[in-house]
């Protein structure tokens, strides 16, 4: 499991340290636990649950097991982007009318998923009880899977930020739009400040051309190492995992309520993500 | 553990385990002298009588002989379970560290009993500003600490000046009945919201907030505050300043050169 930091007060919180710690009563070798990776961006509307659910089933082509969780309990749309309408949310599992089993489902693209429903909005407050249900949720799945996505809602409120120090990697999704770039830069900003988190990574989607990019992410870059430290007092390192081209697929594939790699497996913003996918699998 | 004594005296089976064969009078003395009495209608030699026995032991332990505030032990009991509330929780929780201004001159000037009053009537005064769920621990001599669970970073100076100036306010009556005023600096640190701290790391940001509270003169209150997270317009500019630049994708040399200068 990467730790993003070795300092003791700034390593977030959360399953990561409880379970590894042994918090659960279990010495920490033989306890499995996912990769739990959190998807999120800052603003909304950049394609960010589109992206977890493609990256999704990527990895599990890539044999491993993956769960994707709708951690965005204000309003999900993980259901929309699949075309999933199941009777049974995690709002049955926080409100004890529904065993966690029952809401884990089959996706389409040979993943799990844990929808949240829309019935969700009074979470979108964080109370203790939405804190410890989620944390519950996530520590008991946790080692049945290879990785855990958490696909976090928009903005930086404090259930974002909750879901976030759940996880141990966080991938911003930004696109080239400058409000996108803005909002992402406060996302790492907050991240960096706030949950000491030394390395983020960073997908850049809806890119014009080949290369743009990686010109995102240095001029990100340049600004985090000038104005953004982490509480150890070091810039946070941004890792690019990659970009995927604007795409007239992505659009098709989300009218149509597909997944992209099932409908256009070839098609360039397929092959971005597929590219995603194998970095981050190298990237451990 | 108690069965067999129990058994050897037949008289005490019903109320067993009973305290027969322990050595009890250590115990009980420290209790006593701490103004510890048995609860009314518990019948010596029971083992509801024994649980009081302990409990009174634990509460002693637990506590600051002179002011009755929780001690360093029961403070590192508290801090601890602070942190992982935090940590769990990601509610804010401030640490404040306090020390009792020029201490050492009351001891030397108006001798080691006055210097007692002081710190009775500074814990008071502590005790008496805060809130049923906040701990207050003398953890040293002079020194206090007081941890303040759900304290939202836009409430801490305004608490921290409350606590100052309660002690600033309420001259200390020494026994002659001279009235010595008495003034505490204040350091204070916020737990990281939604990270876990560790008590050494969170106590020495508050402590250093202290020293700096001593350091610009005493009778203040210095506080850390949480990182601010908002996106100014010279980082917008420089976010978007080198976008039109055409060859910033391309050029990486040009880029890492920038970002060392």
């Amino acid at each position: 499991m990467s730790a993003t930091t070795s300092d003791p007060e700034l390593s977030p919180s959360a399953v990561a340290s409880a379970v590894s710690n042994g918090a659960s009563g279990k010495p920490a070798s033989t306890a499995r636990i996912a990769r739990t990776l959190a998807v999120t961006s800052g603003k909304g509307g950049v394609g960010k649950t589109f992206f977890s659910a493609n990256l999704a089933a990527a990895l599990s082509r890539q044999g491993l097991k993956v769960l994707v969780l709708d951690a965005d309990l204000g309003l999900a749309n993980l259901d929309v982007v699949l075309n999933l309408y199941p009777k049974i949310t995690l709002h049955d599992v926080f409100t004890g009318k529904a065993q966690l089993e029952e809401a884990i489902l089959p996706a389409p693209g040979g993943f799990s998923v844990l929808l949240a429903g829309s019935g969700l909005v009074e979470y979108s407050r964080l109370t203790p009880e939405v804190r410890d249900h989620l944390f519950k949720v996530i520590e008991t799945i946790s080692p049945r899977f290879d990785v855990l996505l958490l696909d976090t809602g928009a903005g930086i409120s404090d259930v974002v930020l909750y879901a976030l120090s759940l996880a141990h990697e966080v991938i911003v999704v930004a696109t080239p739009e400058p409000t996108s770039m803005t909002d992402a830069y406060a996302t790492i900003k907050v991240l960096a400040s706030q949950q000491g988190r030394e390395q983020l990574h960073l997908v850049v989607n809806q890119v014009g051309r080949v290369g743009e990019g990686r010109g995102i992410c240095q001029q990100l870059q340049l600004v985090v190492d000038r104005f953004v430290q982490t509480p150890a007092g070091t810039a946070p390192k941004l890792n690019l995992l990659g970009d995927i081209p604007l795409d007239n697929s992505v659009r098709e594939a989300v009218r149509k309520r597909a997944l992209l790699l099932e409908l256009h497996p070839g098609c360039p913003a397929s092959l971005g993500v597929v590219q995603i996918a194998t970095k981050l699998n190298h990237n451990r | 553990m108690l069965t067999a004594e129990a058994e050897a005296l037949p008289s005490c089976e019903a109320a067993a385990p009973t305290a027969a064969g322990l050595r009890l009078d250590l115990a009980l003395n420290l209790l006593q002298q701490a103004g510890w009495h048995v609860p009314e209608g518990v019948i010596e030699g029971t083992q509801e009588w024994l649980q009081a026995v302990i409990d009174g032991l634990c509460d002693i332990s637990s506590r600051d002989a002179l002011t009755g505030l929780a001690n360093r032990r029961q403070f590192e009991v508290a801090i601890s379970r602070e942190i992982d509330r935090v940590a769990r929780a990601g509610e804010p929780a401030l640490l404040l560290t306090l020390d009792i201004d020029h201490f050492k001159r009351v001891n030397d000037t108006h001798g080691h009993a006055a210097g007692d009053l002081v710190i009775q009537a500074v814990a008071a005064a502590l005790q008496d500003c805060v809130r049923p769920m906040d701990t207050v621990a003398r953890v040293g001599g002079e020194e206090f600490s007081i941890i303040l669970p759900n304290c939202p970073p836009a409430f801490g100076q305004a608490v921290s000046e409350r606590i100052r100036n309660k002690v600033a306010g309420q001259p200390v009556v020494l026994v002659g009945g001279q009235a010595l005023s008495v003034t505490i600096s204040v350091g204070g640190a916020f737990a990281p919201q939604w990270v876990r701290s560790s008590p050494t790391l969170w106590c020495d940001r508050a402590d250093q907030q202290l020293y700096r509270a001593k350091a610009e003169g005493r009778n203040r209150t210095c506080l850390e505050m949480p990182p601010l997270t908002v996106v100014s317009a010279e980082e917008k500019s420089m976010l978007f300043g080198a976008l039109g630049a055409p060859d910033i994708a391309d050029d990486e040399e040009s880029a890492s050169g920038m970002a060392e200068v």
